[in-house]
């Protein structure tokens, strides 16, 4: 494994963790835009121009995009987060060199009249998709009642209403202010020949024009409450629930995905055993998010209407516990266990570790290597573990549940 | 399109112990992990009629405790090995997959010698194994696509071969622990059992340690199953949803037909990277749906290919419409350039199936069960480089999609097309 880097003249990165060990190769291009870019007015453009960038190009129609991925026998795809715009492909070694060419021509889309109309239904089947499906657009609402006016309340996919009043040349607007090259990069793992990488990114995006892009970080200011929401079809009563952990540049954030691990992962964590195990929730979780100047813990339940009450009261008690009590070292134990197994497990393959080598620098602009990570899970104590939890205390956050109950009380 | 040098020559290794129970192993050292893939003779099938669920019931109780261990230190003795684990139920089997750090393979594979051979099966604890299954139940109301494509499968299968693995509420809360008990009895047996394990071992070591784990394990009867019509009922299920959710089912062949592989490519053609037709005509041209898809399913004697549309009410007919066109069109053949298309990524795929133990491991499982052999990648990829359209093209000539079944879910019933049996 080996790490290299390269910047070109117009301040686009490339940057890689070459393994000659492996079969195939992860690349992808990231870009540092998201829901959190937005205004109210352009709310779902980031997501939608991720759509766009597959229609074609001045040398390509969308046709010929869909079908040049799959002659170079391409697992690709791409995503749209809160911060991020994500490209990628996982193809065979020798198919580097197309496999850029295609990735970089749609990085300049033609953003055409017709293929935007027609792919604007596309979106809004995808919206309606969601909304049909647990936990029913509440992942949104969360975020809006949580932290408020805060960029990160923004919905990725935006609503039916915004997406039907965008226009193409609202998009082209913010495709130019947000696509340049020093707002996006080049990330790579596997077999990759990283100086010819270099050319080949260079001969394709060393002519694309510098401008200057912005983001907006302010401090979050978060609004704990609670808040039901009737949905008198659903069967089954769910629950959301955000509060405050340490964010992307913190160094605590190996201690907080381990404090997760302990309290709220899927299979043996003190949330499993209180809820899960008993066959009282059908599920019932805590995970870790991290994102430029804001963290949080992300809770989910989902349960019978007649349960909710209880096993509400349940994991307010184990979160009251947490912060009481802390863990125990054997919490510790198992939990860093169970996490180096999945980063050895997930090293393997290299369109994961794209994902990890692109997110790194995406968000800290530094490379971790899987030893990296091992090592910065073994060295969290459980002192570590109780200092967190006194900054970031379990007990104060945002709850929403939606389902058959009319209210809560 | 990719060559077929690039998979590494990895023989897989077959053991049959004495009580029929086989083992299939995958030695690397290009890997630090190891995977393997247990599969038990217990599927949904297997369940009396009067008591649905109850494979997927008796598989979550295997987890509550076995042999020397308690519910508790079960779960944790696994995690603190880093065991990735998952178990599903399926028609015919149960499947136990777990993955980890290649040093502690023996550690994992002697607890799961205990959860399938040895489980305390606590009767103390069968309440909340049934709530646990409940639960999963009332959870799929909640999941509209995946509420249709139980119903489509219901409709399209003879019975009990389209049954739902999550069973039924009345089912499983009438089934006793001595009901579990027999039916732990009736489907965890060596004959019929695969242990399929892949990743960085030394393969006599681990046939040595399989055979003391397994060797005394007693075989048991094995009952037959009958078979009946699939269940009818309405096409439509009404919900009150934004989308309505289209399905369409029609008979192919399984795994181990000699026509398996020109069947599933030609699935390929309709359903298979973004270039292919349904994504093409329903997606791209016309704009009418976030999701279409078309998949073979194939069982051991019988597979189905099961197609999906989701899409807002007043677009669900043309939905229907175009994408039946699609399939129906199918059977006049596909074009060299799709087969092409298809191939390099079947190819593309079989290379970085060697990147995950989790994915050969169950790979190599399941070839067992199909074929009672184990199909290296090199020969895969060899079977693939000998498609042509022409082969494909004679299949589908003389068994065009056919015999279709058709469900539909969402606030408005549509019209089905005419040659609707």
């Amino acid at each position: 494994m080996e790490f290299r880097s390269h910047t070109l003249e117009n301040g686009l990165e490339i940057v890689a963790e070459c393994n000659a060990g492996a079969h195939s190769q992860g690349v992808g291009f990231f870009v540092r835009t998201g829901a959190r870019d937005e205004t109210d007015e352009l709310a779902g453009v980031s997501h939608f121009l991720e759509h766009m960038v597959f229609k074609g190009t001045p040398h390509r129609s969308a046709d010929d995009v869909n079908r040049e991925f799959d002659e170079l026998g391409a697992h690709y795809n791409a995503f749209t987060s809160e911060e991020n715009t994500v490209y990628y492909a996982a193809v065979l070694p020798e198919y580097q060199k197309p496999t850029i060419d295609l990735l970089a021509d749609i990085m300049r889309p033609s953003l055409r009249e017709e293929d935007f109309a027609m792919e604007k239904k596309v979106i809004v089947e995808e919206i309606q998709m969601y909304a049909d499906q647990p936990p029913f657009g509440m992942d949104d609402k969360i975020k809006e009642l949580h932290y408020g006016k805060h960029p990160l309340a923004r919905s990725v996919l935006g609503t039916v209403e915004s997406v039907e009043a965008l226009t193409a040349d609202q998009m082209r607007t913010y495709f130019e202010s947000r696509y340049s090259p020093g707002n996006l990069f080049v990330a790579a793992a596997g077999k990759v020949d990283f100086d010819a990488l270099v050319e080949q990114v260079a001969h394709r995006c060393g002519d694309w024009p510098t401008q200057t892009t912005s983001r907006d970080v302010p401090p979050s200011a978060s609004q704990p409450g609670f808040h039901c929401l009737h949905r008198e079809s659903a069967t089954q009563q769910y629950f959301l629930q955000l509060v405050d952990a340490p964010a992307s540049e913190s160094a605590d954030r190996y201690v907080a995905k381990l404090l997760a691990t302990m309290f709220g992962d899927d299979s043996g964590s003190r949330l499993y055993w209180e809820l899960v195990d008993p066959g009282l929730a059908e599920s019932a979780s805590l995970g870790h998010y991290e994102y430029l100047g804001v963290g949080m813990y992300f809770s989910w339940m989902s349960c019978e209407p007649s349960d909710a009450h209880a096993n509400y009261e349940k994991i307010v008690q184990l979160q009251q516990q947490a912060q009481t009590d802390g863990f125990t070292i054997e919490e510790l134990r198992q939990a860093q266990s169970k996490v180096r197994a999945r980063v050895v497990l997930g090293s393997e393959r290299p369109r994961n570790r794209l994902f990890n080598v692109g997110g790194n620098w995406m968000q800290r602009k530094e490379y971790r290597s899987v030893a990296d990570d091992l090592q910065a899970v073994e060295q969290v104590t459980l002192d570590d573990i109780h200092r967190v939890l006194a900054a970031y205390p379990l007990t104060i956050g945002t709850t929403v549940t939606i389902g058959p109950l009319e209210q809560w009380g | 399109m990719p060559s077929v040098s690039q998979v590494e020559l990895r023989t897989a290794r077959t053991h049959q112990l004495a009580n029929g129970m086989v083992l299939v192993g995958e030695p690397t050292d290009a890997v630090e992990s190891a995977a393997f893939s247990l599969l038990v003779p217990s599927g949904y099938s297997t369940d009396p009629a009067e008591r649905l669920g109850l494979s997927s019931l008796l598989c979550d109780m295997v987890l509550r405790g076995a042999g020397s261990r308690d519910s508790r230190t079960l779960i944790n003795d696994l995690e603190i090995l880093g065991v990735e684990r998952g178990e599903s139920v399926g028609a015919s089997q149960t499947s136990f997959s777990a993955a980890t750090v290649a040093s502690n393979l023996y550690d994992a594979l002697d607890i799961y010698a205990d959860i399938v051979r040895r489980p305390l099966l606590p009767e103390e604890q069968l309440d909340a194994g049934k709530l646990v299954c409940l639960q999963e139940l009332h959870g799929a109301d909640d999941e509209p696509s995946q509420k249709l494509m139980i119903a489509l499968r219901r409709r399209s299968y003879p019975s009990p071969w389209g049954r739902s693995s999550m069973g039924t509420e009345a089912g499983i809360n009438a089934s006793t622990s001595d009901e579990v008990n027999d039916h732990l009895l009736q489907g965890y047996r060596p004959n019929g059992a695969i242990l399929g394990v892949a990743g960085n071992f030394d393969w006599q070591q681990l046939v040595g340690r399989v055979e003391s784990l397994f060797a005394d394990w007693q075989t048991t009867e094995v009952v037959a199953i009958e078979e009946s019509a699939p269940e009818s009922g309405e096409a439509h299920t009404h919900y009150d949803s934004n989308q309505c959710h289209v399905g369409i089912a029609f008979p192919s062949v399984p795994y181990r037909d000699p026509d398996y592989l020109r069947a599933w490519a030609a699935v390929g053609v309709l359903s298979g990277g973004m270039s292919s037709r349904l994504f093409t005509e329903v997606r791209e041209k016309r704009g009418l749906c976030y999701t279409v898809s078309a998949s073979l399913q194939t069982q051991r004697e019988r597979a189905r290919v099961l197609c999906y549309a989701g899409t807002t009410a007043e677009r669900a007919q043309e939905t229907l419409d175009v994408t039946f066109a699609e399939i129906v069109k199918l059977g006049e053949g596909v074009l060299d350039n799709e087969l092409n298309r298809l191939k390099a990524r079947i190819k593309s795929g079989l290379i970085m199936q060697q990147e995950s133990t989790s994915a050969r491991s169950g790979s190599i499982a399941r070839d067992w069960y199909h074929l009672e052999r184990v199909r290296s990648l090199e020969e895969v990829g060899k079977l693939v480089d000998e498609l042509t359209g022409e082969a494909i093209n004679e299949y589908l000539q003389a068994h065009p999609p056919s015999g279709f079944t058709f469900a539909t879910l969402g606030p408005a019933a549509l019209e089905l097309p005419k040659i609707a049996n």
